[in-house]
């Protein structure tokens, strides 16, 4: 699919037509040839095309109800999750566990606090019910300027649907790597502002090592300011659905982030991703990388890039790209990339996508080598995914995450 | 001392036009640090009878037998094939996303030896088989065949073969697609292979080409499925001069 038929496609579903420019059939010049109504009755109708005018309302009543036939509901099972779309959400607080780190804060604080909302604003449903519903935020705050590591770990969700809010603020010069480990059952509907001073270096993982039966759907929205750089990570391994839609503003000049994404869906598993990067200032710069393997029947993932160059974004640099290695018959992979560039004015915006399955003949090669098919499948899997893991920074999580990833091919090959 | 029998070897291959025959009686007998040639022309069941060897799934052995060393090669799997001594280097190799070089040649090693290499011994010895094959140093961090040209393909083929000393090697049209530079260095290779350890070789070609730098024993001439004629290295000669029309004509026209 072509960037602009995929994005005039989703751009025209989320905004209301009232405020598309559009163009009156009846000026235009009569006796030109070709000129005429179409016969889809949608001629002169121009959508709205640009990423960052999507309505946006923290109040779920803004809402309709969510169908599953708008542009960011229509890879998702939204039938298994009306109780995060539609239902009550328990907004209470949860039992947080962190590693002590100086200069790090982990705290709930008020609805009034002055962060929230500021990095972004939910674009869906369930988003909206997750902000309407919390009745306090957990905040993590990083300052001291030298580098630190913290995890933050909720276990302990259960059944409940829940709605949540978090912030992770860096203040100016900070340098700090926060990891968000979900682990248990939940049923969780989310939003995670992430929000950069000036200058700030911070990684944000966010590792879904779920259960079986876990749903979890969250919108990170993370704010850049001036020469701060944001490496944002997520990494889904385990749980039913999960849907971690991550938003980064560069809007400070100078700004930088890098998105990575590592997921590997097995059996029945639904995992999405729509990543959007918004380059909002000038010289600022994107890379986005995700990368996924699946593995057995209904095994399912979602990527959708959006990157959006506004105006205000001269001498920008972009590149995303996402790449899926389907390990076995019965699997489905979306992959969508779209750009959208309203300045000439830039250094580079580019974007790729490829699915490759492992195949037989592959596996022919490897085991002509001497090599058991079992460990052919390993060594593919783990060279495809350790490019992503590599670059995560934190090295106690790359071997645990190559662990992990063991884990997940024997975990399938049992299936 | 190592030997490789093939015993009446019938194979077929599943089409869309059904069960197709293939090998029609194969008899060969290869003895360790001998070079066999097979020539043929296109169609005749040459690389059925390579991949048959390896243990490819596609082919289906209807009868016959594939001895190394008494022991029946047709009931092993492709893996343990390898293990046992056998090499394929394949026509077209695939490509591996996401494995590099290093890292294929050192599992690869590691399975057929049972145990993991000497590190510092291994690096050595991969660098220098790359040296002689006039591979650059960056292939061993590229994935396996991704974006290879034809002649580093087979290169990396023959880079397999020197590193993993095998007892017996196929080497399926090795020679095909490669100019004169890379066939003489491709050749090399193998010969290099075979003084260093003596293995046997079972090379498969159309054209007489590649056997101008390695010199077979002993030359058979397949057509429709089995071994029309052997002989010695003149047989290469005499075929390089009158082609396989003499062949073709009283068993090609079904």
């Amino acid at each position: 699919m072509s960037a602009a038929s995929a994005l005039s496609k989703s751009a025209s579903k989320t905004v209301p037509e009232s405020t598309t420019p559009t163009a009156d059939s009846s000026t235009l010049p009569v006796g030109q040839h070709g000129i005429k109504e179409h016969s889809d009755g949608r001629f002169g109708y121009v959508p709205v095309q640009t990423r960052s005018a999507r309505f946006k309302s923290v109040n779920v009543a803004d809402f309709e109800a969510v169908t599953g036939r708008e542009a960011v509901w229509k890879h998702s099972p939204v039938a298994k999750f009306t109780d995060l779309t539609a239902g009550a959400l328990d907004g209470s607080r949860y039992t947080v566990e962190s590693t002590p780190s100086a200069d790090v804060s982990v705290e709930w604080v008020p609805r009034t606090d002055a962060r929230i909302g500021t990095a972004g604003l939910p674009e869906e449903r369930a988003a909206a019910n997750a902000w309407s519903a919390f009745d306090e935020a957990l905040a993590v705050t990083v300052s001291g300027e030298e580098a630190k590591e913290i995890t933050v770990t909720r276990s302990g969700l259960g059944t409940i649907a829940r709605g949540a809010h978090t912030i992770i603020e860096a203040k100016p010069f900070s340098q700090a790597t926060v990891i968000l480990h979900n682990t248990g059952d939940a049923r969780l509907s989310e939003n995670v502002e992430i929000i950069l001073g000036e200058s700030a270096n911070l990684t944000v993982v966010s590792l879904q090592e779920w259960d079986d039966s876990a749903v979890h759907l969250a919108n990170h929205f993370a704010s850049v300011g001036r020469d701060a750089r944001l490496k944002h990570v997520v990494v889904s391994l385990g749980g039913s659905i999960v849907r971690v839609n991550p938003s980064v503003r560069l809007a400070g000049p100078g700004s930088d982030t890098l998105l990575l994404g590592l997921y590997f869906a097995d059996a029945g598993q639904h995992l999405e991703q729509q990543v959007y990067v918004f380059h909002d200032a000038p010289r600022s710069r994107s890379r986005v990388n995700y990368k996924g393997a699946l593995q057995g029947q209904d095994a399912r993932t979602v990527w959708i890039g959006d990157v959006l160059i506004g105006n205000k974004a001269a001498g920008t640099d972009s590149y995303e790209q996402n790449r899926n290695l389907v390990l076995s018959e019965g699997t489905r992979a979306d992959s969508i990339p779209n750009l959208e560039i309203e300045t000439g004015d830039i250094v580079g915006a580019g974007h790729a996508s490829a699915t490759g399955r492992f195949d037989d003949e592959q596996l022919f090669y490897l085991q002509s080598r001497g090599i058991t098919e079992e460990e052919a499948r390993r060594l593919v899997v783990r060279g495809f995914l350790t490019e992503v893991v590599q670059q995560i920074g934190s090295p106690e999580l790359e071997a645990r995450l190559q662990l992990a990833i063991e884990a997940e091919l024997i975990g399938t090959d049992d299936k | 001392m190592s030997v490789l029998e093939i015993k009446d070897l019938h194979v077929s291959v599943e089409t869309d036009q059904g069960t197709k025959q293939i090998l029609r009686g194969v008899n060969l007998t290869i003895n360790e640090g001998e070079i066999h040639a097979i020539m043929g022309p296109n169609g005749s069941g040459k690389s059925t009878l390579a991949y048959t060897i390896a243990g490819h799934p596609k082919y289906h052995v209807e009868s016959g037998s594939i001895l190394l060393d008494g022991a029946e090669v047709l009931t092993m799997t492709v893996d343990a094939r390898a293990r046992a001594g056998l090499f394929l280097a394949m026509q077209y190799p695939v490509e591996i996303p996401g494995v590099t070089v290093t890292n294929f040649l050192r599992t690869a090693k590691t399975a057929i030896e049972g145990e993991a290499p000497p590190i510092r011994t291994w690096i050595k010895d991969v660098r220098q088989a790359m040296t002689n094959l006039r591979m650059d140093k960056t292939f061993a961090e590229r994935n396996v065949n991704e974006g290879f040209s034809g002649g580093e393909k087979k290169r990396n083929e023959i880079l397999q073969l020197e590193l993993l000393k095998p007892k017996f090697a196929v080497l399926d049209e090795t020679d095909s697609g490669l100019d004169v530079d890379a066939l003489k260095i491709v050749s090399e290779g193998v010969n290099r292979a075979k003084a260093n350890t003596g293995l046997g070789l079972l090379l498969i070609t159309h054209y007489t080409r590649i056997l101008r730098y390695i010199h077979p024993d002993f030359v058979h001439v397949f057509v429709n499925g089995k071994i029309a004629e052997q002989g010695g290295p003149e047989l290469a000669d005499r075929l390089e001069d009158e082609g396989y029309d003499r062949f073709l004509v009283p068993s090609n026209v079904g």
